[in-house]
């Protein structure tokens, strides 16, 4: 018996052990310099994060539906590779009345769907029909109806005639929208959003009502594609292939003969899957395998700015987050250098405003200043001395290693630079949700994600009466600020008012930002054409592979 | 027998309706619904989703209209994958999972009643504190370890496998030796359990008494008795195999059913929780049904009570 | 559950016979003391059992102290199991863990043990109506969908360590009821029960002194199965909301941690994965050695 524990004691540390040698695994891939094509043949092997809902644009709502939008489906604008400004797609050119609120769109007379037909302007004024039908309930409708003449009314019931909203086929390729009120960021919707994207009404018609989400149009063989690609096979919670699309109009600048998309929901084994050379490209990497990669083999590592910031949300009726000092003191006593440095690891912006350091062209002033001096000083005004009488509060967040290891630093340091003592609180992530728009919370983790490429986006949440504010913050002063903005005549006097709201959150403090994230991944340095954007959106057509 | 079967079948339709009605009003109060979402859908969107999904109905009717087309085979529509059905994804994925869960049953059945066996007879020798040995492992070290690693040592250090997917046979094997292991090690210790309690009882000293072959006596005999124990956890546990398991199925990315069993029930998809809930209740009670059946044949002295 | 009286008058009616059996109890810590690796297994777990309750005194660190600049480093003189990604002390960790984890797995097994086998038992011995009964709702129980009955139990009884006990409980004992029921089956139709019954012996005292001590052999057995599950199981359950919270730790999640970091940090899931398995191995020595100390037959031998 002696010898027999140690012994079985020694098995288990091997084959835990083992672990250890995985790098030499690792090594393989950093020799053959990365995955290229498949013999010859230009096929793209990508991660796509979940396996998608469904493929029917106007009844999906995530990123990795959005990732295969953009293969099958283009919209009347589409996007530049480097800077996702709008470019012609389905429409090969625009007008926008001076008013602004009249857009005509010219459809490419060679337009066609995949099986061959037309993209007609009938086809486009049907599709925005089906979006906005109340039955359908898509839940991107808003994205239409909050900028066109009658749509919300439609949308509502109010209106039964679609013919009064503002949507008009002037002949067999000219789309006439008519708009509330001038939208300076709507062209980027149009671009950047599938909710905007036409789709083919006549075949989803053959395949049942067009105001139910059920119709089954959408499984290959059945599914008629607009964008560069068109699907070939769909293996639900194994891939999804797209092939060629030849009918597109632009088919011969497309490069890839096939993209493979694989719904990989764990983020170790689609980095395990990327080191067996099974992909090109994953679609996130463990937090832990982030220093690894920098040290073994940089070039495949891909850390990138992404429009979007990580925050905490305060509950302002919730005492003692009344008082905004006490939301500007915890705000100014998180080192955020530290964080970034040390526990999320992954090249973070450290967030000092809420606005993303450069949205097209828009850089916030506004920012957290004065340090830990500072936020003691706020403190002890509000009555908490050292953090001396400061109630115990709750900090909620979703159950993930990485939001538990970011509240437990933040925890510490809060704990350590104003004396005061949070309890942490995880939930699964629908009962977080729930506790969140429910305002079930004291303090609580969020994070907010740009759709398109204009301030706009971080700015319009926190009035009064928006459906994602969830803090019970309330402010004459900056939804007054916000109405102006609608009604500015050019994008420097809207960015004017935006720097008045972005330094009203510096000052309140609602939300606690922390830092603008990072999209972190792994590719093949053999993927070629595909340049690092603000949205992580990389139209497909202009990549390619090398062998 | 066909008594015993009958009655059992009508009590099983009975606690089955109480596992879908308890189930039906369980998820219903479970906070977050399938249209929760970090960008919240406005009140107008939410109105017409709920219209579009019945769900804006009074409970007991959309009770009633379940248990409707429930009885007409009709599983209902997903929540969260509009364009399939509960009874097509349950179509898709059990197919897979079984396959899988046949193989690793097989594994996990010839590995433990083996070891288990070896370790009872050679008891206190270098070959049962071996058997024993690996069966401690196998309970200790937990299968999302037990996954990762062997996908480092065979598909990434040695290559002979592809770290994951389930397009090819070879696909198969990792997967099924992880879930096989995991369930060997309970067996092999059940069975070492139930075969030390029988090798001294009576029946077998006399068997042996009389001459009987050791093999003879512990195949014939004390297998019966020792398996006992055995048979009673593989009927859940073979419940749980066939439909498969939330980590293997990640790990290796198999398009399963077993995944759908938790995410349903984090996406809020009412009716593929449910759908999966039937699925796994019909396939507890037979199964339980056949080990009661089993445990009787294994020993005459219990007999089959209805 | 509902007609599953409370544990404690359940642990009360085992004891009360055993109790009686000093001679039984002694010889069987005699013959106990004899099994050497059963020996090994109480020493292992006493002196885990003693680090982890003791160890945090001692160490000069507690288990929420970060060095965010440190990170995690490898076993060291001053860190001897090495750091975790915040720069804390793994060895304090794994003992403040272990606290948690022991105290889940053994009250939550005691808990599923003392149900299973009562229930198992009393549906054995009676059969018929009853049996079918209580059976049948076994079978629901295993049916219903155990994220959505956890969550459920945090809505309306908010985070308690006692609803872990109860979530946990409430699946760990079905198997084992199954178990002990088809022992008893096997084992009530024997002569020597038969005997007892035609001494005009009380069914309670037939189940408990003469059923029961039969059939120990498998019990014991699927306890020391029980333990490791309830353990991991904890883990799955903190992922839910229920369970402990950070910066509070357990092995299961511990080792879940390490995991996912094993080839970068291989300390973080080495060191909690052997105190686990030294854990579950001792314990398994121990509950072997103990059945077969309380074996009265084998004991002729």
């Amino acid at each position: 018996m002696r010898i027999r524990s140690p012994l079985l004691l020694g098995i288990l540390i091997v084959s835990f052990g083992l672990g250890g040698c995985g790098k030499n695994g690792s090594a393989n891939l950093a020799a053959s310099g990365g995955k290229g094509t498949d013999n010859g043949r230009q096929i793209w092997h990508v991660g796509n994060g979940t396996e998608p809902q469904d493929l029917d644009p106007q009844a999906i709502t995530g990123v990795p539906e959005h990732k295969l939008m953009m293969a099958l489906f283009e919209g009347l604008a589409s996007e530049d590779p480097k800077d996702l400004h709008p470019v012609p797609g389905l429409a090969e050119k625009w007008e926008i009345s001076p008013d602004g609120r009249v857009y005509t769109f010219h459809l490419r007379p060679n337009g066609k769907w995949s099986d061959g037909s037309p993209i007609t302007a009938a086809d486009c004024v049907q599709s925005y029909r089906r979006i906005l039908t109340p039955n359908f309930a898509s839940e991107y409708a808003y994205l239409v109806y909050d900028y066109v003449v009658g749509a919300k009314e439609f949308y509502d019931g109010k209106l039964k005639d679609f013919s009064q909203v503002g949507f008009k086929a002037l002949d067999d390729h000219t789309l006439q929208v008519t708009l509330k009120n001038a939208s300076p960021y709507l062209m980027k919707i149009i671009g950047s959003h599938y909710a905007w994207t036409p789709v083919p009404v006549r075949v989803i018609a053959k395949y049942g009502p067009l105001d139910q989400k059920r119709t089954p149009w959408t499984k290959p063989g059945r599914l008629v594609a607009s964008g560069p690609f068109q699907l070939k096979e769909w293996l639900p919670n194994q891939k999804i292939v797209v092939t060629r699309n030849p009918n597109y109009w632009d088919a011969a600048n497309v490069k890839l003969d096939e993209i493979h998309f694989y719904p990989t929901e764990d983020i170790s084994t689609e980095e395990r899957m990327f080191r067996t050379g099974q992909l090109h490209k994953t679609n996130e990497l463990p937090n832990a395998k982030i220093d690894a990669y920098r040290r073994e083999f940089p070039e495949f590592l891909r850390m990138e700015p992404y429009l979007g910031v990580y925050f905490y949300r305060c509950n302002v009726s919730r005492p003692p987050l009344t008082d905004k000092r006490v939301r500007k003191a915890l705000a100014l006593a998180i080192d955020r250098e530290s964080l970034v440095k040390n526990v999320t690891r992954g090249g973070q912006r450290p967030a000092y405003a809420v606005s993303y350091p450069d949205t097209a062209g828009y850089v916030p002033r506004a920012k957290l200043t004065g340090g830990l001096a500072e936020a003691k000083r706020l403190l002890a005004e509000a009555g908490f001395p050292d953090g001396k009488g400061f109630p115990s509060i709750e900090l909620l967040y979703n159950t993930s290693e990485n939001h538990r290891a970011i509240a437990e630093a933040i925890q510490q340091m809060w704990k350590r630079n104003l004396g005061v003592d949070i309890t942490l609180l995880n939930q699964e992530w629908k009962v977080y949700l729930d506790s969140q728009h429910t305002k079930n919370f004291t303090l609580q983790r969020g994070g907010w994600i740009a759709d398109y490429v204009d301030p706009h986006v971080f700015l319009e949440i926190w009035v009064t009466d928006n459906g994602n504010n969830d803090t019970n913050w309330s402010n004459a002063g900056y939804d007054r600020l916000f109405l102006q903005t609608l009604a500015a005549k050019d994008d420097q006097e809207r960015y004017e008012i935006y720097q008045k709201m972005d330094a009203i959150l510096v000052d309140e403090c609602p939300i606690i930002p922390i830092y603008h994230y990072n999209r972190i991944y792994a590719m093949s340095p053999k993927v070629k054409g595909y340049y690092p954007t603000l949205l992580d959106n990389h139209p497909y057509k202009y990549i390619y592979l090398e062998k | 027998m066909f008594r015993f079967i009958t009655t059992r079948f009508f009590q099983s339709l009975l606690a089955l309706f109480v596992v879908i009605s308890a189930t039906f009003f369980m998820v219903r109060f479970v906070p977050g619904g399938p249209f929760t979402a970090e960008k919240a859908v406005t009140p107008e969107i939410l109105r017409n989703l709920e219209a579009h999904y019945g769900l804006d109905k009074p409970l007991w009717r959309q009770y009633l209209d379940y248990l409707g087309s429930l009885m007409r085979g009709d599983l209902g529509p997903s929540f969260k994958y509009p364009n399939r059905t509960v009874n097509e994804i349950i179509g898709d994925k059990l197919p897979v999972s079984a396959e899988l869960g046949l193989l690793s049953l097989g594994i996990a059945l010839v590995g433990g009643i083996t070891l288990g066996t070896l370790a009872a007879i050679k008891r206190n020798t270098w070959a049962d504190y071996l058997a024993s040995g690996f069966g401690m492992i196998g309970i200790s070290v937990p299968t999302f370890v037990v996954g990762p690693l062997f996908v480092l040592a065979f598909a990434i250090h040695l290559g002979w496998f592809n770290a994951s997917g389930w397009y090819t046979s070879a696909d198969r094997v990792l997967p099924a030796l992880v879930l096989g292991i995991a369930y060997a090690a309970p067996i092999s210790r059940l069975t070492r359990g139930g075969m030390l309690e029988v090798l001294h009882q009576d029946f077998i000293r006399t068997a042996r008494a009389k001459g009987a072959s050791e093999a003879r006596v512990v195949l014939r005999h004390a297998l019966r008795g020792g398996l006992l124990p055995v048979v009673s956890y593989l009927g859940p546990a073979v419940a749980g195999i066939l439909t498969g398991s939330f980590v293997i199925e990640t790990i290796f990315q198999i398009p399963g059913i077993g995944r759908e069993f938790v995410t349903s029930a984090f996406n809020r998809d009412y009716t593929l929780v449910l759908g999966t809930v039937i699925l796994y209740a019909v396939l507890i009670m037979a199964l339980n049904l056949v080990v009661d059946i089993v445990q009787a044949w294994l020993n005459p002295k219990v007999q089959l009570e209805a | 559950m509902s007609n599953a009286p409370s544990p404690a008058a359940l642990a009360a009616v085992v004891a009360e016979p055993l109790e009686k059996g000093t001679s039984l109890w002694h010889d069987a810590w005699l013959r106990l003391r004899k099994n050497r690796l059963a020996v090994f297994g109480m020493w292992a777990l006493g002196i885990i059992a003693v680090a982890c309750l003791l160890g945090p005194f001692v160490s000069p660190y507690g288990y929420e102290d970060q060095n965010l600049d440190l990170g995690a480093v490898g076993p060291s003189g001053k860190h001897w199991l090495g750091t975790d990604t915040l720069g804390r002390d793994l060895l304090v960790r794994l003992l403040y863990g272990g606290r948690v984890s022991i105290a889940v797995g053994l009250s939550a097994t005691l808990v599923a043990l003392t149900i299973g086998v009562v229930y198992g038992a009393v549906a054995g011995f009676f059969g018929g109506k009853r049996d079918a009964f209580m059976m049948r709702t076994v079978d629901i129980m295993y049916s219903l969908p155990f994220p959505i009955f956890v969550i459920l139990l945090m809505v309306f009884f908010g985070r308690n360590i006692i609803l872990l006990f109860v979530a946990i409980g409430a699946v760990e004992w079905l198997t084992m009821a199954r178990i002990v029921r088809s022992q008893v089956m096997a084992v009530k139709k024997m002569e020597f029960i038969e005997a007892a019954r035609s001494l005009g012996f009380g069914r309670r005292r037939i189940i408990f002194r003469h059923i029961l001590p039969n059939i120990l052999g498998p019990i014991i057995v699927y306890t020391t199965l029980t333990i490791p599950a309830v353990m991991l199981l904890e883990a799955f359950l903190s992922f839910l909301g229920l369970g402990v919270q950070p910066p509070m730790s357990s092995w299961g999640v511990l080792i879940k941690d390490g995991a996912e970091k094993m080839e970068e940090f291989w300390w973080l899931l080495v060191f909690p994965g052997t105190i686990f398995s030294l854990t579950l191995f001792s314990l398994n020595f121990l509950g072997d050695g103990l059945r077969d100390a309380l074996d009265v037959r084998s004991s002729k031998d």
